[in-house]
């Protein structure tokens, strides 16, 4: 058959196909303009397929399989790219998901958590008898800095701040804070190292410094300035840094995958905590903007608050989420993303009911 | 020959051919991008400049939203493309050459941080360069690919009026149906907008093999796009095929054959010009 037949004979079908696909990505064509039923795709797309690979073989001109290509690419991404984003919404994330790959990934919690909060612990405490050590880890100018900061004769807590200023400070610790998170998250690609390092490094400083206020008794308006955020703050870097710990991990011990496979892999996990980890910290810098900072409340209710906080989340980590849920996949009525849903279910979801289960 | 397409396979047996982008589209929608970010600051800045305090913090979480948000957002609703990307007709796909996930666009653009180092894009650059598919470390790690887009709107098939019959199918014996063939003369068809009578001229000096008709397919469907002094250029490097025929006669004959080869009545040269664009 010559290519002006062949284009004379399918061009109606084209036609209808190319309807379809402007309907359903621009929205504004309306269905009966659509030309046919999603029900109908599937067929329809394997006909343009073998269309494309009739012109192929019969070496029709370029437009034209330029044109069936364009046609079966944008139909491919619209089958096969459905179901894509589909992880059971915000709800679900935070019922179940997020702290099921928590525990699903307790290696590398605690290998963050060690890095982080180890360091933190030891210096405060190493400081209460050797007090001088800190200046082997921070500048003089530094703690001056930091002395200013939570010097119990500021009228308020925290940088000296008015009243004006809690929100600049929120701001800060949104765009502080969370790219911190982030860097941690990062630095896992360098065979988690950069991750470990970040870990280590801010358990060191952050070590210090609580060590050195509190030798200096600077206890009320350190400790109860940080109680408050502390636990969703640093819960959430060192889930960061948990998440990129997984990276590097399946860049050292790829098992049976290539190394670069084994990375892709561990992404769909490791960005499902990074989720999780940068809301925490998002949420902390509310906490630490305008509440940590507040003389209102006395410093018994902060510590308080501070506590409860840290049961809540560890409570958050170990219990939540463990009943299965009926809802394993959430049901689907757009058209079009019906058809894929059948074929490819939510993968990370059912793998991870088994390992919750096992 | 050109190496950057990369080929996917689909489940129909088809495959499909995705233009990679190279390292200098990318760097310029990069640019345009941040080029996009920096208007906003200014005007955010100075929107903002009155409130001090309060004004400084908004803007801190601002700058956090664009550092951030922009690229994820954009890519997730605006078809995988960023404005910059857009500017530049460019979108990230995943390597199956699907519309890029959350979990995809997040991973990349959060190890964009890595990609930066050491400084400007560093070892992204060292990495694009590294691999076939021109890939930075996040791409490599999220799974993901910066094509060209082909788009459907310049290059498709027209909008066809339906009609409940459609078009009249062609009304003669089946042509040879092996097809690739060079059909003999005056094969007489119609279809509903035209009686085709395809009186057609003289054969070429020898046959065709495929990769030969395909290029000169090819000729005719670019010519519109090049000047007539390149046309004819590029016409005379064919020359068994001329008749000892030169310049604007060169480009004529060939067009000729082309239309032969596909089976077009010479007529109708004009209007496939107009086709191509």
């Amino acid at each position: 058959m010559q290519q002006e037949q062949f284009e004379a004979r399918h061009a109606q079908a084209w036609a209808e196909f190319d309807n379809w696909l402007n309907a359903q990505s621009g929205g504004r064509a309306s269905a009966d303009d659509a030309g046919f039923e999603a029900s109908e795709l599937a067929p329809r797309y394997r006909q343009v397929a073998r269309h494309l690979a009739l012109a192929r073989d019969r070496q029709y001109g370029s437009l034209l399989v330029n044109r069936l290509e364009t046609l079966v690419l944008a139909a491919h991404q619209r089958l096969y790219g459905a179901g894509h984003n589909q992880r059971g919404g915000v709800a679900r994330f935070v019922s179940h998901t997020f702290p099921r790959l928590v525990r699903a990934h307790l290696p590398s919690v605690m290998v963050a958590s060690l890095c982080l909060f180890g360091p933190m612990v030891a210096l405060t405490i190493i400081i209460q008898f050797y007090p001088d050590f800190v200046y082997v880890l921070l500048s003089p100018e530094q703690l001056a800095s930091v002395q200013q900061m939570y010097d119990p004769a500021n009228r308020k807590l925290g940088a000296g701040r008015d009243a004006g200023s809690d929100v600049q400070m929120w701001g800060m610790y949104v765009w502080n804070n969370v790219r911190i998170g982030f860097q941690c998250f990062a630095g896992g690609l360098f065979f988690g190292v950069g991750a470990l390092f970040f870990m280590i490094f801010n358990g060191v400083n952050i070590g210090a410094i609580s060590g050195h206020l509190t030798h200096l008794g600077y206890i009320e308006t350190f400790w109860g300035f940080v109680a408050g955020h502390s636990a969703l703050e640093l819960g959430g870097i060192m889930l960061c840094g948990a998440a990129g710990l997984q990276l590097g991990y399946a860049l050292i011990a790829p098992g049976r995958l290539t190394r670069l496979e084994a990375l892709k892999a561990s992404t769909a996990d490791a960005v499902g905590i990074l989720y999780g980890a940068a809301t925490m910290i998002f949420i902390a810098a509310f906490i630490e903007g305008f509440w940590s900072a507040s003389r209102v409340p006395p410093v018994e209710v902060k510590y308080a608050f501070g506590i409860l906080c840290w049961v809540l989340m560890l409570i958050y980590f170990g219990f939540v989420g463990r009943v299965r849920s009926p809802q394993a996949f959430p049901t689907n009525s757009q058209p079009g993303a019906s058809v894929a849903m059948t074929a490819k279910p939510a993968k990370s979801n059912a793998s991870l009911g088994q390992r919750d289960a096992s | 020959m050109l190496d950057t397409p990369r080929v996917i396979t689909t489940p129909e047996g088809i495959d499909l051919t995705l233009n990679i982008a190279g390292v200098v589209t990318r760097a310029r929608a990069w640019a345009i991008d941040a080029l996009i970010r920096i208007v906003f600051y200014v005007i955010m800045a100075s929107a903002l400049a009155g409130f001090g305090r309060f004004g400084m913090g908004f803007f801190l979480v601002f700058l956090f939203l664009m550092e951030w948000a922009y690229p994820v957002l954009f890519e997730i609703y605006w078809h995988g493309a960023t404005p910059g990307k857009r500017a530049c007709n460019l979108c990230v796909l995943h390597d199956d050459g699907t519309p890029v996930s959350w979990r995809a666009s997040v991973t990349r653009n959060t190890l964009r941080a890595v990609d930066f180092l050491p400084f400007m894009y560093g070892f992204g650059l060292i990495s694009c360069l590294l691999n076939r598919e021109f890939k930075r470390l996040g791409d490599l790690a999220a799974g993901t690919v910066v094509v060209y887009v082909e788009s459907r709107r310049t290059n498709t098939v027209k909008r066809v009026t339906v009609k409940p019959n459609g078009l009249a199918m062609p009304n003669m014996n089946e042509p040879g149906s092996s097809t690739v063939a060079i059909l003999p003369a005056h094969a007489t068809f119609t279809s509903a907008n035209s009686t085709l009578q395809a009186p057609l001229i003289d054969p070429p000096p020898a046959t065709l093999t495929l990769d030969e008709q395909h290029a000169v397919i090819n000729y005719a469907e670019r010519r519109p796009r090049w000047s007539d002094a390149r046309a004819a250029e590029l016409a005379n490097h064919a020359s068994a095929l001329l008749a000892g025929k030169r310049d604007q006669d060169a480009v004529a004959r060939l067009i000729h054959l082309a239309r032969k080869i596909t089976g077009q009545p010479a007529s109708q040269v004009t209007s496939m010009k107009k086709d191509t664009r």
